[in-house]
């Protein structure tokens, strides 16, 4: 039963809410989710300790890709997200999280890039050698 | 003032009474620690998208001190990765033994767990013991900071998940797989797996890319 379903018996008991959350987790889920762990961390290991890509930029975005999807797998295998748990409530709090992450990372690391390359002090050389 | 709330008193109660009605057939998601506690996680992973922006931001300011290929063990970092991913699974075991009412069951898969995380937390402590006995503690240069900042953070919250796995040991063995203890493994095993996927963050974003030209 979904947390938003009709009840007119009132609230059901502590047990059986709980019971609800612990029924589709399953060994098997969890060794899935720990396999797929496991080779999504050796392979950017593997990529950075074995210098495989000349192009730092290269391997930079794989790891990084890499990072994306095990984040992912251990979203549904570990902590059994989907969009319908508590109504979508999480599924909306985990959404503007996301949001508010993306903001902060990649806006400090365009807004400070820019002031380091646009507002570094020139040296002294540069200074005598100015139009 | 007195005479008005008089007439219009009947009125209200039926329409109070109408709402009732409406009321009872409508429920707030009734696992309200669970979600509670998700909503604290979402604010933790706030701070830890602040740290990881500082680290990211200052990560390649040196001051003449040693870059992180220079000093990043990355054997003893997968090490550690896979302490951290073996005891997120052992984790899953313990709350499986929940389901299943193992007491015995979920005990040991809770003492696994907290032993991994110890040796997690030892092998770190190990690694910040060296840097700074190297003289690259978090005073040498911007990346040092920000490096110890953000590591030391997460494993001061692997730290007090231990205690907190400790405490709930205690309470399991105490009192059985009450109502109430279920639902403080299942908060601590959403901290848990969170911690995990914070550190996929961390040994991508600081010791990968730390270590890459």
């Amino acid at each position: 039963m979904s947390a938003l379903d009709v009840n007119p018996a009132g609230h059901h008991g502590d047990e059986e809410e709980l019971d609800h959350d612990t029924l589709h987790i399953t060994v098997g889920g969890y060794v899935t989710g720990f396999v797929l762990s496991v080779v999504l961390t050796a392979i950017p290991f593997w990529l950075v300790m074995g210098k495989v890509f000349a192009s730092s930029t290269v391997t930079t975005f794989v790891i990084l890709g890499f990072a994306i999807v095990q984040i992912y797998v251990h979203m549904v295998f570990f902590l059994h997200m989907t969009s319908k748990a508590e109504g979508g409530w999480t599924w909306m709090s985990l959404i503007f999280t996301i949001v508010l992450v993306v903001i902060a990372l990649s806006g400090s690391l365009w807004v400070m890039y820019h002031l380091k390359t646009n507002m570094t002090l020139p040296s002294p050389e540069e200074m005598r050698n100015m139009p | 003032m007195v005479d008005s709330t008089a007439t219009l008193g009947p009125g209200r109660a039926g329409e109070a009474q109408a709402l009732r009605f409406y009321d009872s057939g409508e429920h707030h998601p009734e696992n309200g620690t669970l979600l509670g506690f998700w909503i604290y996680l979402m604010s933790d992973s706030l701070v830890f998208a602040c740290l990881f922006a500082v680290f990211g931001v200052l990560g390649r300011n040196y001051a003449t001190g040693p870059s992180g290929a220079e000093i990043f063990q990355l054997p003893l970092v997968a090490v550690n990765t896979s302490l951290l991913l073996l005891s997120s699974i052992t984790y899953g075991f313990a709350v499986i033994a929940m389901a299943r009412k193992r007491v015995g069951g979920t005990l040991a898969w809770l003492a696994v767990t907290g032993l991994l995380g110890i040796g997690f937390v030892g092998i770190e402590l190990h690694e910040f013991a060296n840097l700074i006995r190297e003289g690259n503690g978090p005073q040498r240069s911007a990346f040092l900071s920000s490096f110890f900042t953000l590591v030391g953070t997460h494993g001061l919250h692997v730290s007090f998940g231990i205690v907190w796995l400790v405490t709930l040991m205690w309470q399991v063995a105490g009192r059985g797989l009450i109502a109430a203890n279920r639902r403080r493994l299942m908060c601590l095993s959403m901290f848990w797996h969170f911690l995990d996927v914070i550190w996929i963050g961390v040994f991508t974003f600081v010791y990968l890319m730390g270590t890459l030209p």
